[in-house]
C-alpha cells in the first residue's frame, strides 16, 4: 500500500512536467519558476526546522554512551565516544557526519544451530548508506559545472576521477551508477525484510523513489537519449546568475527528459525541509552526539526552572509574633 | 533559541555554501559560445542536431569500428559513406579544433581524451 502509493505518486509527479512541455508550452514554468520556487522553499524550510529544533532546551547532557566516561584517574576514559571536552565532541562529530559511525553498529540477530540466538554486526547498510550519500555529493558537485561560470578547476579534476574507468564516451561516471545501485539496494532492504517492510511508511519509499527517479533520468540524459548540454548549462547559468532565460532553440534533443529530471529535482528539493530528509540538519543538533558528558563535573542548571516564591521563616515570624507570644512560643526577635 | 551563536553560525554557513552558485556567477549569465560552422559544406556526417548531442558517441563506435573490426567505412543514414577518421574526414571540414571544438568543451569544462592520441592539424604534430 505505502508502496504503490509512493510509486504512483512519483509517477504523477514524472507526468506533469511531460504533459506540461509537450502537450502545453510551459517550459518557462517548469525550467524557471518552479526550480526558484522550490530553492526558496528550501533555504526557508531549512532555516524554519532547525531554528525551531534550536528552541528546545537540552538542560542535561545525555551519557548514552558506548565508552567510560571521564573518571577516577586510574580508570582508562573513552575520549571520543563519551568525550568530556569540546575537542572530543568534534571528533565524535566528525567521525559521525563524515562516516556514520553510530549506523556501522547496526547488529542482525540470528537464529543459529542449538537453537543459538547469535548478534552479529552487519555491515551492508552503513556500507550502502556510505556509497549512497558519497554518490550523490558527487553528483551533485558535478552538476555545479551546469551552474558556475567560470567553471573552477575542481570540478574537471571530480569528473575526470569520477571517469576514471574512461569506457565509453561519453564517459562512464562512476558515481551516477553507485548512487542507482546504493538506492536500490536501500530500497530493496525495506521490501525484503519483513520486520523493516512492517515499519516503512510512504514517508520512507517516497524519497528512495524520488531519487531513483532523478539519477535514473539522468543516467537516460548522459548516455541514451541525449539532450543539448550546451543549452542546459545556458539555461542553469542564466538561473544561477538571476537573469532567467529560457535557451532560444529550448532545450535540444529529448527535452522532456531534461523537464522531468529538473521538476524531479525541485521537487525533492521544496520537500526536502518537511521530511526525514532532514536528518541532514537534524545530525548536527543531536543531543546524544554533540553534547561532552560532563553531568557530574559541571552544574547544568534546568532552562525551564521558574524563580520560585519563597516565605522564609524570617517573614512568617513578622506575620505572627503576637499571636506566638501569647502563646508562649519562642520567637527569635523580638 | 538555546545554542543560539552555535546553531544560527552553522545555519549561516549553511546558506552560504548552499547559494555558492548565485554570488559566484555575481547576477552574470554568460551566452553559449557560437560555433564556427565550416562555410563550404552544408551537411555533416549526420543530421546537425544529432551530431550536437551525440557526436561523441558516434566517435567513439567509429573508433570501434576502425580499431576492432578494421572497418573504415561508414554509411551514413542517408546512404553517403565517409572514412571513418576524426583527423580526416572531421578535422577536414571543421579545420581550426580551437574554434570548433575547444570552444564548447571549455563552456562545459568537458576535456575529451581524443587529442592524447591524435593530432590536432593535419602534418602539425
Amino acid at each position: 500500500m505505502n508502496i504503490a502509493f509512493s510509486i504512483l505518486t512519483v509517477v504523477v509527479i514524472g507526468l506533469i512536467p511531460w504533459i506540461g512541455t509537450t502537450a502545453v508550452n510551459l517550459q518557462y514554468l517548469f525550467g524557471i519558476i518552479i526550480p526558484y520556487a522550490a530553492v526558496i522553499i528550501f533555504l526557508l524550510g531549512v532555516v524554519y526546522r532547525i531554528v525551531k529544533w534550536g528552541k528546545s532546551p537540552t538542560p542535561f547532557r545525555i551519557p548514552t554512551t558506548c565508552g567510560q566516561q571521564k573518571t577516577l584517574p586510574w580508570i582508562k576514559q573513552n575520549r571520543i565516544e563519551n568525550p568530556s571536552n569540546v575537542v572530543g565532541v568534534i571528533i565524535r562529530m566528525a567521525l559521525e557526519i563524515l562516516a556514520f559511525r553510530s549506523l556501522f553498529r547496526t547488529t542482525r540477530a540470528e537464529l543459529k544451530e542449538g537453537p543459538r540466538l547469535a548478534y552479529g554486526g552487519f555491515p551492508w547498510l552503513w556500507l550502502a548508506a556510505l556509497v549512497f550519500h558519497y554518490a550523490f555529493l558527487t553528483v551533485v558537485i558535478r552538476h555545479l559545472r551546469f551552474f558556475l561560470d567560470p567553471v573552477p578547476f575542481f570540478i574537471a579534476w571530480l569528473a575526470r576521477l569520477d571517469g576514471l574507468l574512461e569506457v565509453g564516451l561519453p564517459v562512464y561516471m562512476l558515481s551516477g551508477f553507485a548512487l542507482f545501485a546504493a538506492v536500490s539496494y536501500l530500497f530493496i532492504r525495506r521490501v525484503v525484510v519483513p520486520q523493516l517492510r512492517y515499519i516503512s511508511l510512504a514517508a520512507d519509499y517516497f524519497p528512495l523513489f524520488l531519487i531513483l527517479c532523478i539519477a535514473g533520468t539522468g543516467i537516460l540524459m548522459r548516455y541514451f537519449f541525449k539532450v543539448d548540454v550546451i543549452s542546459v548549462r545556458e539555461l542553469a547559468v542564466s538561473l544561477a546568475g538571476f537573469q532567467p532565460k529560457l535557451p532560444d532553440n529550448g532545450i535540444g534533443g529529448v527535452s522532456y527528459l531534461f523537464y522531468m529530471h529538473l521538476f524531479y529535482v525541485s521537487v525533492l528539493v521544496a520537500y526536502f525541509p518537511f521530511s526525514k530528509l532532514m536528518h541532514s540538519g537534524g545530525i548536527f543538533l543531536s543531543p546524544t552526539r554533540n553534547l561532552a558528558n560532563t553531568n557530574r563535573a559541571v552544574r547544568h542548571i534546568n532552562p525551564w526552572n521558574y524563580p520560585v516564591k519563597v516565605h522564609t521563616y524570617a517573614e512568617y515570624e513578622d506575620d505572627f509574633r503576637e499571636q506566638m507570644k501569647e502563646a508562649q512560643i519562642p520567637v527569635e526577635r523580638d | 533559541m538555546y545554542d543560539s551563536g552555535k546553531i544560527i553560525a552553522g545555519l549561516v554557513i549553511f546558506i552560504i555554501l548552499i547559494t555558492f552558485p548565485f554570488w559566484y556567477n555575481h547576477g552574470k549569465a554568460s551566452i553559449a559560445p557560437d560555433r564556427v560552422l565550416p562555410k563550404d559544406q552544408k551537411e555533416c556526417v549526420e543530421e546537425i542536431s544529432y551530431m550536437t548531442s551525440s557526436h561523441m558517441q558516434l566517435l567513439n563506435d567509429w573508433r570501434t569500428s576502425v580499431v576492432r573490426d578494421t572497418n573504415r567505412i561508414y554509411k551514413n543514414k542517408k546512404g553517403k559513406t565517409f572514412s571513418m577518421s576524426l583527423t580526416n574526414t572531421c578535422l577536414d571540414c571543421h579545420s581550426s579544433k580551437a574554434d570548433f571544438c575547444d570552444k564548447c568543451h571549455n563552456y562545459l569544462a568537458v576535456v575529451p581524451y581524443c587529442w592524447e592520441c591524435h593530432l590536432t592539424e593535419k602534418g602539425n604534430p
